[in-house]
């Protein structure tokens, strides 16, 4: 897909198992949309995606980021983190699959949904990974497109 | 259903936004889980009921543009928590009932159940390991 | 109330029922597994999200009358084959939670 013109980008780190700060990254991106005016229906799927991304660099990474791109036709998510990297993606893309520990349950995470929530909100996904090098997850929503 | 109304059914008392007793929520759902409340796509306006009290709730709730959050069986959120909800305006309301008598209760009295988006994949099994 | 007579009256699908004449006193709706452990009253019908295997072990323990998976949510075989052998009751209900709480409040209430 070619690129069109940057309306806005935003770099934010996320700090491993923070559960003080977890979800401001989302807050933040929600506030950045809706300043711009971006379509209502498309600022709550990236606040979902948005979400359940940051909670998964919180509670399952080393330490990571997230970074906003608004474009004149798509808003992007780009997660990205420096481990330690899923060994099966597929599988832990499949709703229910968790390898959450008790704690994060009782925090109301680690129900294996959040991969599928991202997938499910996006027009366009993807996720690269390597055990002991990182994961990278690239989500798009694509603006005025109706969503199916 | 108005708050004020929510608030009397449940013997609830209103831990910030008492000024928009008046505010209607539109329907209601109830979790601990917040990917749960995540995957729910439902028009603005939904009482959260929960017994979770993390910050993570309130960011939640402000993201999904929920009405309110009814929070059960006493608990309430850190002193921070609460300061953060007054800043994004969404009232938060405390109750001892349970979860359970509370959605019974406000059920009974003509709350609707927010709908979730269903998932094509919902009805596959949890393979999570134990 | 009995098991099977709210099971009929809610219209849910049993998916293990090895203790179907249990009393169902009251109900108990949460998806945290320590809140279920300190809070939940023997006889309580558990309404939850989580299909984790762990919720079979906690409802035997708080000799819950049964649980309800809501909206659907299936749980694996392995879950229900555990809770067939430990004698757990497992029932699975359409309807969110919110519903499924306000039904079974109003019947057992009625």
């Amino acid at each position: 897909m070619p690129r069109t013109s940057l309306v806005l980008k935003r770099i934010y780190p996320v700090a491993p198992r923070d559960l003080e700060r977890a979800g401001t990254v989302s807050t933040a991106v929600r506030r950045e949309l809706l300043d711009l005016g971006v379509g209502a229906d498309v600022v709550r799927r990236a606040s979902i995606i948005c979400f359940e991304g940051e909670m998964n660099l919180v509670l399952y990474s080393t330490g990571g980021r997230v970074i906003l791109l608004v474009e004149d036709d798509r808003v992007e998510l780009l997660f990205s983190d420096h481990g330690p990297g899923i060994a099966d993606v597929e599988l832990a893309s499949q709703p229910g699959y968790s390898t959450a520990p008790d704690w994060a349950r009782e925090l109301g995470f680690g129900a294996g949904l959040g991969i599928t929530n991202m997938e499910q909100n996006s027009d366009l996904f993807k996720i690269r990974s390597r055990v002991g090098k990182g994961t990278v997850v690239r989500a798009t929503i694509l603006r005025g497109i109706p969503f199916f | 259903m108005k708050l004020r109304d929510v608030a009397r059914l449940v013997e609830a008392e209103f831990v910030t936004g008492a000024d928009q007793a008046d505010r209607e929520v539109t329907r209601a759902f109830a979790a601990d889980l917040l990917s749960d409340v995540l995957a729910m796509v439902q028009d603005e306006g939904v009482l959260l009921i929960t017994g979770m009290t993390t910050p993570q709730v309130v960011r939640v709730a402000e993201v999904m543009s929920m009405g309110a959050v009814l929070f059960v069986r006493g608990k309430l959120p850190a002193t921070a928590t609460i300061e953060y909800a007054i800043g994004t305006g969404i009232p938060l309301l405390a109750t001892r009932r349970i979860m359970f008598d509370t959605c019974g209760i406000l059920y009974q009295a003509g709350l609707k159940a927010a709908q979730r988006k269903s998932m094509p994949l919902d009805h596959a099994p949890d393979l999570s390991r134990p | 109330m009995q098991l099977s007579q709210v099971s009929a009256e809610l219209g849910l699908d049993a998916l293990a029922t090895p203790e179907p004449n249990r009393e169902v006193r009251g109900g108990y709706c949460s998806d945290l597994l320590s809140d279920v452990l300190a809070h939940a009253q023997p006889g309580d019908l558990w309404i939850t999200h989580q299909r984790h295997l762990n919720v079979v072990a906690v409802a035997k323990l708080r000799e819950a009358a049964g649980v309800v998976f809501v909206r659907g949510l299936r749980p694996a075989p392995e879950v229900i084959a555990r809770a067939q052998a430990e004698g757990v009751n497992l029932l699975l209900a359409a309807h969110p939670a919110f519903e499924t709480a306000g039904r079974l409040y109003a019947l057992l209430h009625r």
